[in-house]
């Protein structure tokens, strides 16, 4: 794009007479004008229109039918904002917004922290770096479902692995999947590990435009390696934990495919719904119970909390580094 | 340029994301697509016909119905795919979702009892077998069953594949090491009523450690369920008007009762039934006892089920309250189907005397056809797997005199909401005193 500016300047002097000599011939212009006006917005085009058709579509058609009681085995009838007000009394919503932040603020914060701590190992020198480096991306390449299935075997109640570990210490066994805080804990886990490192590489790139002589000055001024991490690293770091943060947000309150397949493809999320998402439920009103007017609406207030959620680790993010 | 980049940055991301869910949604639009038009091409080679059903371990049990089938007609290929496990909660919601927007569903397709009430509000789903000449089929089936295959319209789309009926399956080694008796017939006699198996399951639990008498609440509290129904008018959820009875209903409480007094009791191994970890719970042996359907038979004898390494070691007795029916399934064709005519011919002959008698044979599931369960050899039948129970005098004496449930238009839905309540105060994430009121405030939200 910069590179296209930086072009344009010169030839602005000389082009009147260029374009009085194209308009004697129309079909240059039109040429020309496909060049450089229409171009961009044709090599641009094939993802709005994907947006378009995969995005902006059933966005409206989502808004649309969430006025409606529309039921899929029977009637469709205007509500008005019947379905939001509904939402808002029914607890079952409730309870799964509050699985869904729980289960973000526990993925996610040991999880920024962690990558955070791997990128600036990765960030020194060493041998085998460029393996090392693909490696913690590794998790990254399998399938959300074979993870899913892997740690559901590991906190199994009666077989599991991790039961039998804390069997060394005396704990009794801890039923995953039907106490509240241990399947957050256990669901927090399988997020955790496919992302850590994905977050730890974009955390490396970022760390690696930081300028050297920053921490050469540093140095010499006698600054502790975990000083400079803190006061360099840490606020140079801002705009790519910016892009990590909102990722990670947007990834935690949609989040289906971990807690659904804990429970054998049941988007119940356990008998009591202990970890059913918001995700989850719109899904269940959606497509079991084929309530789709209801389920639209849970989608919209979903894409609301995504907005005030995305918005309020925006601004604690911006305060890194910042005056203080 | 560094805002620039990153925009760019995100802007693939975007982009690469929206393609992959542009692609997964294709992928998932068409996988049933070319499964339901296999043969498409029918000119050329063989027609195709995709058989979809549901359940555990044998499930429909037409394996070698549908091999012997296969090696006799080269014209018609029968595709014998078992989707899932779990009815209620993965099968028949998107089974609806295929019939409604007219794509992805097989040719002939199992609907278990709990969904018949759905499917025959909805003639627009089915093939009208009355137009392929299965309309002569009516004396093969008891009324019940056959009218049930029939839709508000009076047209016939359904033919019975198999009925209920209802035993207690027990694991003989583990009785004898408990100290009880473990031949069929004393085993019985131990229990004529529910509060007689409570008591001998306490004798067992006194002896036992590691194995629980019960897999979970749930089996059982259908069992019950249906025996209460049959005494309460022979409803359950609904009343034959389809309104909600659940609270009314003393066949509920008394079912919902039961399965909290075992549970609480300490007589559970905590496993809800159809889960991996049920299935895990045979192989390990967690629990000693399981309420048995015929059908459930080839749950526990198959592969997923306690499989072959149990060969001998599970046996049949009696239900404790004498007899009851759960269970029972359907065969239809959508009227999606391509091939409606072939799959006509291919439900006549699943719903047939010989291939119901293969299938009991195979798997257990008690034959609907009047005349398999007449044949000799369903009637003098004996289960290898199950120690050589008679289980041709077991289920065919009372398969005739079976009584219906009926099951509202909502039943799937409402089962599902109770089943995970039922389940709830089990694994201890319910308390027991929430549970009976939460089991009927959910049960008011599914039907709603």
């Amino acid at each position: 794009m910069s590179l296209h500016v930086d072009a344009g300047q010169p030839t602005r002097a000389p082009m009147p007479p260029s374009r009085r000599h194209v308009r004697q011939r129309p079909g240059r212009s039109f040429m020309t004008w496909l060049d450089l006006k229409a171009a961009p917005y044709l090599l641009v085009s094939p993802y709005y229109l994907l947006f378009l058709i995969f995005g902006l579509f059933p966005l409206g058609f989502t808004l649309y039918f969430s006025f409606f009681d529309y039921d899929l085995t029977g009637t469709v009838e205007w509500t008005g904002l019947g379905n939001y007000t509904a939402m808002l009394g029914d607890a079952a919503f409730w309870k799964a917004v509050v699985n869904t932040l729980a289960m973000f603020l526990i993925a996610t914060i040991p999880q920024i922290l962690l990558a955070l701590m791997l990128a600036n190992a990765l960030n020194k020198r060493f041998k085998f770096q460029l393996g090392v480096r693909l490696g913690v991306l590794l998790p990254l390449v399998t399938s959300v479902v074979a993870v899913a299935v892997v740690f559901t075997q590991l906190y199994g109640r009666d077989w599991g692995v991790v039961n039998w570990v804390l069997g060394w210490f005396g704990a009794d066994p801890i039923d995953w999947k039907a106490e509240r805080l241990p399947s957050w804990i256990a669901i927090a886990t399988m997020i955790d590990w496919r992302w850590t490192g994905y977050n730890a590489i974009i955390f490396l790139a970022g760390m690696q435009t930081i300028p050297k002589d920053l921490y050469e000055a540093a140095s010499i001024d006698g600054a502790s390696r975990r000083r400079q991490f803190w006061q360099i690293t840490i606020p140079m770091l801002r705009p790519t934990m910016i892009f990590v943060v909102l990722n990670s947000t947007i990834g935690g309150l949609t989040l289906f495919s971990e807690p659904t397949t804990f429970y054998n493809g049941n988007v119940h999320g356990g008998t009591n719904s202990q970890f059913q998402t918001v995700s989850m439920f719109i899904f269940e009103q959606g497509f079991r119970e084929f309530d789709y007017g209801y389920a639209s609406a849970a989608a919209w207030l979903l894409f609301l909390l995504i907005l005030i959620g995305s918005g309020i680790n925006f601004l604690l993010i911006r305060r890194i580094g910042g005056n203080k | 340029m560094i805002a620039n980049s990153r925009r760019g940055r995100l802007l693939a991301v975007a982009a690469v994301a929206a393609l992959t869910l542009g692609a997964t949604a294709c992928q998932s639009d068409d996988k049933p697509d070319t499964a339901a038009g296999g043969g498409s091409s029918a000119a050329a080679g063989p027609v195709t016909v995709t058989l979809q059903t549901f359940g555990g371990g044998k499930n429909f049990g037409y394996k070698e119905a549908v091999d012997k089938w296969n090696a006799e007609h080269k014209d018609i290929q029968i595709k014998y795919d078992n989707l899932t496990d779990q009815f209620e909660q993965v099968y028949w919601p998107q089974m609806i979702q295929w019939l409604q927007s007219g794509a992805g569903a097989g040719d002939v397709v199992g609907i278990d009892e709990g969904g018949m009430g759905l499917a025959k509000a909805h003639p627009e789903w089915w093939a009208d077998l009355g137009e392929f000449g299965l309309q002569n089929r009516k004396a093969d089936f008891a009324a019940w069953k056959w009218e049930n295959g029939v839709t508000a319209d009076g047209k016939l789309f359904g033919l019975g594949t198999d009925v209920g009926g209802m035993s207690l399956c027990y694991r003989r080694d583990l009785f004898e090491k408990a100290g009880l008796p473990a031949d069929r017939d004393e085993v019985s006699k131990l229990w004529p009523t529910w509060d007689d198996f409570v008591q001998v399951a306490h004798k067992f639990q006194d002896k036992i450690k590691n194995t629980k008498f019960v897999d979970g609440t749930n089996t059982l509290y259908n069992v019950v369920l249906v025996q209460e129904g049959a005494k309460n008018g022979n409803v359950t959820y609904f009343d034959k008007d389809n309104n909600l009875i659940v609270d009314k209903n003393p066949a509920v409480k008394t079912a919902y009762d039961f399965a909290q007094k075992i549970s609480q009791e300490g007589l559970t191994a905590k496993l809800r039934n159809f889960t991996p970890e049920w299935n895990t719970g045979m192989k390990k042996s967690q629990f000693a006892t399981l309420g048995c359907p015929s059908w459930m038979l080839g749950a526990v004898s198959g592969d997923g089920g306690a499989g072959p390494d149990f060969k001998g070691k599970w046996d049949v007795a009696a239900v404790p309250g004498g007899g009851g029916n759960w269970g029972g399934s359907w065969l239809a064709v959508p009227k999606q189907s391509k091939h409606p005519k072939e799959a006509a011919q291919v439900l006549d002959y699943l719903t047939g005397k010989d291939a119901e008698v293969s299938v009991f044979n195979y798997a257990g599931n008690m034959p609907s056809n009047v005349q398999a369960q007449q044949d000799p050899a369903v009637q003098g039948a004996k289960n290898e797997y199950f120690n050589d129970a008679p289980v041709g005098d077991i289920f065919a004496k009372s398969a005739a005199s079976l009584q219906p449930i009926f099951l509202g238009v909502k039943h799937a839905q409402v089962k599902n909401a109770i089943e995970s309540v039922v389940s709830a105060i089990d694994d201890g994430s319910v308390p027991y005193a929430n549970g009976w009121k939460k089991l009927v405030d959910d049960a008011v939200k599914a039907a709603g």
